[in-house]
């Protein structure tokens, strides 16, 4: 059972506390929040976000961080597109989704290598791999905005349901792609909460030593996560494409940032060791209102990098308090136990 | 003040002058490079006055990184904080210099916008170091935050153009020349380099950076005031940015929200190429100096290229980052190895 003290001293409930108050502020404000096309909207401005979460917040869950995993997306999409266009593919997207996760998977191997083996600083390393990346698509493929192979236009028009708002005439189509989005969670779910594996990226968040000492093989778990990082990054990036319906190199550009604040506003524990899949997506839905709704409170877009910021010190701030006061109130029984006589 | 202390033991100190030597090798190596590969441009006056004028802006706030670095962290807000002092100054110079002014009425309004300028980067880098030392955030997701918000903020309070129209002697005095060929930045650069060079091997608070940066526990035992020590080490790199910004102001003639984007990665590159160690704890100055001088001598001569497209640059210090990181890691392992068998052989 879980008692309502220990669920208030979680960071979900209080996420999602935060998206109630700003959706009804927004509904007052405007009246358009609780719309059917509003909300379809929100949606499909989260799936991409909503997939590179999975994998960025199993990293921070293992103590480490990535912010390559935008530069990964951007550049596994754009050869897998260049590639099925110069051969004139004309068959499935399912072969689109292969091929960019293998290119994400090698990507994100050079990572894995290079933190889980050489044992390196993940910051440095994904910062430095970021701009290896980045470089390539601009310098040796001259990337620009180009078309995308029929496959990938039909699989974009590809539509779940249409919402209509009466009032506005508006309509919004939901995307298959939220598919892949479920499906990417569920399996994340899985791995994390039934698996040896998802036991082993908490316990090395946790204590690094100590999980090797548990028996955990801490290189391979890690090399794996940051595989699965790359891979996600590619199907991510054919979902961008296929829903935008043109490739655009620059259209990561900056998403790692809004990605890691909604995992760490999230619940997940910078240091490793403490995180939930519940608390990314209530992370990732309240980044998104935010970001989408600024215009209909009547906040100009140019702040919205302000309100990114700020949000990301205030909910790092909140989860970094809680940890300290938590340990204190932990410490305090073990005094008083050392003052007994 | 200047206690005779060494942070460093004597046996890693060896190390690190080593470092030194290795560095200034591949300064040379990539002088003789480019000079082979571009004799009538690479070797120039021109040249060299076209890159004094360009690193000092990147290296003042590489300086900053590396001080944080050195205390274990990393202060990722140093293009923001430079940015918005920049808009500060620049937005008051706008605002209150009188059009066509004469340069004795004009010089006070200089001085304000410099010292505003410099209190917030002070400020910037000072709430950087609360938010690290007092609410115990991880140095990456504070500064990647405080980046967000203070270039938030700047595009915000510009609405994301451009603060032009400065009053010219601004920019004349930046860019003023010693001797017609030393200019005002570079010479600044030089100051700062040895004012901070200075600042970490003599004096106390330097050697209490280092100690913090080699062991933040044993630093705190060891009865020091660690929150004390980090916020400074912000502030101070928060200050510096905010030089860093004044120079690019003075050089475009202008301040905006997006100036030297990709001067962050690079500032990282630099502080690791320099022997900055990215755990803390190791480094000096003059590594970080000589990785500058590096840098520059390859990008100009890279310049002098015209079939290498701007972006391979990204390339070239993400490879050059990687490879360093992995060279270093090969060397100390190799100490490492040494030490052992010294240590079988005693």
């Amino acid at each position: 059972m879980i008692t309502t003290r220990r669920l208030l001293g979680r960071s979900e409930p209080w996420v999602f506390a935060a998206i109630l108050v700003l959706s009804l502020l927004i509904q007052v404000q405007s009246g358009q929040f609780y719309t059917g096309n509003n909300l379809v909207d929100l949606v499909r401005a989260m799936i991409v976000p909503g997939l590179l979460s999975v994998g960025c917040m199993m990293v921070i869950v293992s103590g480490g961080i990535d912010v390559s995993f935008t530069a990964i997306a951007a550049l596994a999409m754009y050869v897998t597109d260049r590639i099925l266009l110069s051969s004139q593919y004309g068959g499935n997207v399912l072969l689109a989704y292969a091929m960019s996760a293998g290119f994400g998977l090698l990507m994100g191997a050079l990572n894995g290598v290079l933190i889980a083996f050489l044992r390196l600083p993940t910051l440095v390393v994904t910062l430095g791999t970021a701009s290896l990346y980045t470089g390539l698509m601009f310098g040796a493929f001259a990337a620009s905005a180009s078309d995308v192979p029929p496959a990938l236009h039909a699989h974009g028009k590809e539509t779940l349901f249409t919402a209509v708002n009466p009032q506005l005439g508006l309509t919004s189509n939901m995307p298959s792609q939220v598919l892949i989005l479920v499906g990417v969670f569920v399996l994340g779910f899985l791995l994390l909460r039934y698996t040896m594996l998802g036991r082993g990226i908490y316990a090395i968040g946790g204590d690094e030593a100590a999980a090797e000492r548990a028996g955990f093989a801490v290189p391979g778990i890690k090399m794996f996560l940051y595989c699965l990082v790359g891979v996600l990054a590619g199907i991510t990036g054919i979902s961008r494409i296929s829903m935008l319906e043109y490739a655009d190199p620059s259209t990561f550009l900056g998403m790692e940032l809004t990605v890691i604040a909604a995992v760490v506003l999230g619940g997940t524990r910078v240091t490793g060791g403490v995180g939930t899949l519940t608390g990314t997506a209530l992370g990732i839905a309240l980044m998104i209102i935010l970001a989408n709704s600024l215009i209909l409170i009547g906040i100009p877009t140019y702040w919205a990098r302000f309100f990114t910021g700020a949000v990301i010190i205030i909910g790092t701030g909140v989860t970094a308090r809680q940890i300290t006061t938590k340990r204190r109130l932990e410490r305090v029984p073990s005094r008083k136990e050392a003052q007994a006589p | 003040m200047s206690t005779p202390q060494t942070a460093v033991p004597l046996q890693a100190r060896k190390g690190r002058d080593q470092n030194l030597v290795r560095l200034f090798v591949m300064l040379l190596l990539v002088f003789a490079l480019m000079t082979a590969l571009r004799p009538g441009q690479f070797p120039t006056l021109a040249n060299f006055g076209s890159m004094m004028r360009q690193f000092p802006e990147y290296g003042i706030m590489a300086i900053g990184i590396s001080l944080t670095m050195i205390t274990g962290g990393i202060d990722l807000g140093v293009v923001g904080t430079a940015n918005l002092s920049a808009i500060l100054a620049a937005k008051f110079l706008i605002g209150y210099v009188p059009q066509g002014a004469p340069p004795h009425v004009v010089v006070p309004y200089l001085v304000a916008a410099v010292l505003i300028a410099l209190a917030t980067g002070a400020a910037c880098g000072y709430v950087a170091g609360i938010l690290i030392s007092r609410f115990n955030i991880p140095a990456i997701l504070a500064t990647l935050g405080t980046q967000q918000l203070y270039t938030g903020i700047a595009v915000g309070i510009t609405s994301g153009r451009p603060q032009s129209r400065l009053p010219l002697l601004y920019s004349r005095i930046g860019n003023t020349e010693l001797f017609d060929f030393f200019p005002l930045s570079f010479m600044l650069f030089v100051v700062i380099a040895l004012g901070i060079g200075f600042m970490l091997s003599r004096s106390r608070f330097g050697t209490h950076m280092y100690l913090y940066g080699t062991n933040p526990k044993a630093a705190r035992y060891a009865g020091l005031n660690t929150g004390s020590i980090l916020r400074r080490a912000y502030l101070l790199s928060g200050l510096l940015s905010s030089v860093a910004g004044l120079i690019m102001m003075a050089r475009a003639n202008s301040a905006k929200a997006e100036y030297g984007a990709p001067y962050t990665l690079q500032c990282v590159l630099i502080a690791v190429l320099g022997g900055i160690d990215p755990n803390g704890g190791f480094g000096k100055i003059a590594g970080v100096t000589l990785a500058i001088l590096i840098l520059q001598f390859l990008s100009s001569g890279l310049n002098m290229f015209n079939q290498v497209s701007n972006f391979y640059r990204d390339v070239i210090w993400g490879g050059v980052l990687i490879l360093v990181l992995v060279f270093n890691l090969l060397l100390s392992a190799r100490a490492e190895r040494r030490a052992l068998r010294k240590r079988e052989a005693a």
